[in-house]
């Protein structure tokens, strides 16, 4: 079991550590070493074009992550513990991004904007653009799906009686959702934040269809590149990404740590052991 | 705003209208508005023949500059201190976003409201934008500069003639890259290394040569061989072409367009089908620079030009005409192409070009009159990528 272990660890593992080797690689060829050196680094750091896309990257990843994380904890409550009118189709077509391919998406991204700019210019007179809000928008569409599977999966495995209970014992709608489902399906919520986190920084197909002007994110920019041969540079922004990611992860678990240790922090619980984990094995959800 | 509204795209924004809106989770969100197909009548059928030129001069003053410019084009394909020095001669920003290939940026742009003002599609994609409608007629009014053109590149360019929705911006070639390391010093300069059997058995090009991944290049090789025209539209020519690369497939280690020159450089293959720009670039970071050489096949080959062209619905027509003119400054393409390494179609620019690629035979053929564009056939490109796919087996 170990070695096969440490040989899938490779697999994963292998890859990433040639790519920071070669990132310090001072070939113009990737995969072949010429001597230590930190050139690539530096034109890197130099790249107006490439420093600015990963700003832009940035800016639509957490916009968009944001803003899935609301509308898609939201939608997944609604499905999961209301019932109304269209909710089968709704369930239905919220799984529609996730199984569209990216490129049609993409193109349905690009005509609706194209043509929503000339409705809004026709009906209300402002222009508009495409750019970093017509990225984040398409970005948004797409990470609420994902968004919203995975807190409900979160959602079904809790036990519904829990709210029921504080609603009995007076809470309001909003306090019952503030300490007792949140709590909950936090960490459902912050998977899918996660995921679409990962999503939009790694988006290149729906990205390009929806930039504008002077916003490229970082993928999109990488791919351009290729026409022109691909440098260690390029080794070098994904170390540093993947560097990101680690302080990303790490701080992940540091707060998850706190929170393990320090005891329920958000101490206005009236009884803390409401949030504690429930016996999930036997419940079924009791359909009111 | 001229909007190039298509029955086609109404249609499927009423469809992505109700997606959007079921994605969105039904929230207040801004695609409430689906226009009925019918509503915005389509200004100009897009199957009308080549729209006549000159129909709306922009009426730009030279130098004019009407905002920002917003610049779409392949990446490092422009000194990064030109974009500066016209940002600083007319007092706007340039925004450069970057595409990768033709077939990425045409769709883009074809769609309507992109927000670019100036594109660089090569040769048969303004053609076919032309076509399509999606290039501003010039108004060459504004361009004084376009008198700095050689004449070759002023007028009669197969894909747009009379240069009346583009500008050349740079050129180049295609053909054959060699390791000497392999072949020896004396290599003939013919496509023969590709289709002759024998001549790649002698010089060790089997199982270590890459064609272009693409129809009219590869094929249009076996027709120069053959001592056709590469824009044949005779399908026994085909015939024969398609017989000469199914041959060579069985002597190529993969069709390749994007990696053939760093399969060169590494080693991995010792002839190599590409483009002259990429193969320079790649030879000059090389340990030893002259392991390699460059040549077009003495029974000719394909030239290349992309193009500088304003966008049917560009926000600010004037600000791109005054790039337009600004690159055809001949400083300004000098500067262009001593950071390129691409020739220049800039006849006043030549004596500012850096002496060195001048006078490179690899950048600037000796011998332009064995040179072919790729033209558009029409109908029978079908037959040509049907043939490739025939050929590749």
């Amino acid at each position: 079991m170990g070695v096969h272990a440490g040989v899938v660890f490779a697999f994963f593992y292998a890859p990433i550590g040639i790519l920071i080797i070669f990132s310090f690689s001072g070939d113009r060829i990737v995969g072949q070493w010429g001597g230590f050196t930190l050139d690539w680094y530096r034109e890197f750091w130099n790249n107006d074009q490439l420093t600015n896309s990963i700003t832009v990257s940035l800016q639509v990843a957490l916009i968009a992550t944001v803003a899935s994380v609301v509308l898609g904890t939201l939608s997944a409550l609604a499905l999961e513990r209301f019932r109304f009118r269209g909710r089968r189709v709704f369930d239905a077509l919220l799984y529609l991004p996730i199984i569209i391919p990216d490129v049609t998406m993409g193109i349905m991204m690009l005509v609706f904007f194209a043509e929503g700019i000339d409705v809004v210019d026709s009906l209300l007179g402002i222009s508009l653009a495409k750019g970093i809000t017509t990225i984040t928008l398409s970005h948004i569409a797409f990470c609420i799906s994902f968004v919203s599977v995975v807190v409900r999966a979160r959602l079904s495995g809790m036990d519904s009686r829990l709210e029921e209970a504080a609603m009995d014992l007076y809470a309001t709608r909003w306090q019952t959702f503030r300490y007792v489902t949140l709590p909950q399906i936090l960490p459902g919520v912050a998977g899918g934040g996660l995921l679409a986190l990962t999503l939009s920084l790694d988006d290149v197909v729906i990205s390009q269809f929806t930039s504008g002007p002077g916003a490229t994110t970082l993928p999109v920019y990488v791919f351009s590149l290729i026409r022109k041969g691909v440098t260690p540079m390029i080794n070098s922004v994904s170390v540093v990404m993947f560097l990101a990611s680690l302080v990303l992860i790490a701080a992940m678990l540091g707060v998850d740590r706190l929170r393990s240790t320090g005891s329920n922090v958000p101490s206005a619980v009236p009884r803390g052991d409401l949030s504690a984990e429930p016996a999930v094995g036997g419940h079924e959800r009791g359909d009111t | 705003m001229t909007a190039l509204t298509t029955r086609r795209v109404g249609i499927a924004l009423v469809t992505v209208a109700a997606l959007t809106a079921a994605a969105c989770g039904g929230d207040d969100d801004t695609s409430a508005p689906a226009p009925a197909p019918a509503e915005e009548p389509a200004a100009e059928p897009a199957d009308e023949p080549a729209p006549a030129p000159a129909e709306e001069p922009s009426g730009c003053a030279v130098g004019e500059v009407d905002g920002d410019l917003n610049l779409y084009n392949w990446s490092e394909y422009i000194d990064p201190d030109l974009k500066d020095a016209f940002a600083a001669e007319y007092g706007v920003a340039v925004n450069e976003s970057n595409y990768d290939s033709n077939e990425a940026m045409q769709p883009i742009i074809s769609a309507g409201n992109s927000g670019y003002d100036v594109i660089v599609p090569s040769d048969y994609m303004v053609s076919i934008m032309i076509e399509s409608g999606d290039l501003m007629a010039l108004d060459k009014a504004a361009i004084p500069n376009l008198a700095n053109l050689s004449p070759e590149f002023a007028s009669g360019l197969p894909y747009d003639p009379a240069g009346d929705y583009s500008v050349p911006y740079q050129w180049g070639t295609t053909g054959l890259a060699v390791d000497l390391a392999v072949a020896g010093d004396d290599v003939p300069e013919t496509w023969g290394l590709v289709f002759d059997t024998d001549l790649a058995e002698q010089y060790g090009f089997v199982g270590a040569t890459t064609l272009l991944n693409d129809p009219r290049e590869t094929l249009g090789a076996a027709l120069k061989y053959l001592g056709y025209s590469l824009n044949t539209t005779d399908e026994a020519q085909l015939d024969e072409a398609k017989q000469l690369v199914a041959e060579a497939t069985e002597r190529i280690a993969a069709f390749e367009s994007d990696q053939y020159d760093e399969l060169l450089a590494t080693g991995q293959t010792a002839l190599a089908h590409g483009y002259s720009g990429n193969f320079l670039v790649q030879f000059d970071e090389a340990d030893d620079p002259d392991q390699y050489t460059y040549f077009v096949p003495e029974e000719g080959g394909t030239r290349w030009v992309d193009n500088m062209a304003v966008v049917i619905d560009a926000p600010h027509p004037c600000t791109a005409h005054t790039f337009i003119n600004f690159i055809l400054d001949a400083e300004n393409g000098a500067a262009l192409t001593n950071w390129n390494y691409y020739a220049s179609p800039n006849a006043a620019s030549e004596p500012l070009i850096d002496p060195e690629i001048l006078e490179d035979p690899i950048v600037y053929p000796t011998d332009r009159s064995m040179l072919e564009f790729i033209a558009d056939t029409g109908d029978f490109e079908i037959n040509f990528s049907d043939a490739f796919i025939e050929a590749k087996g």
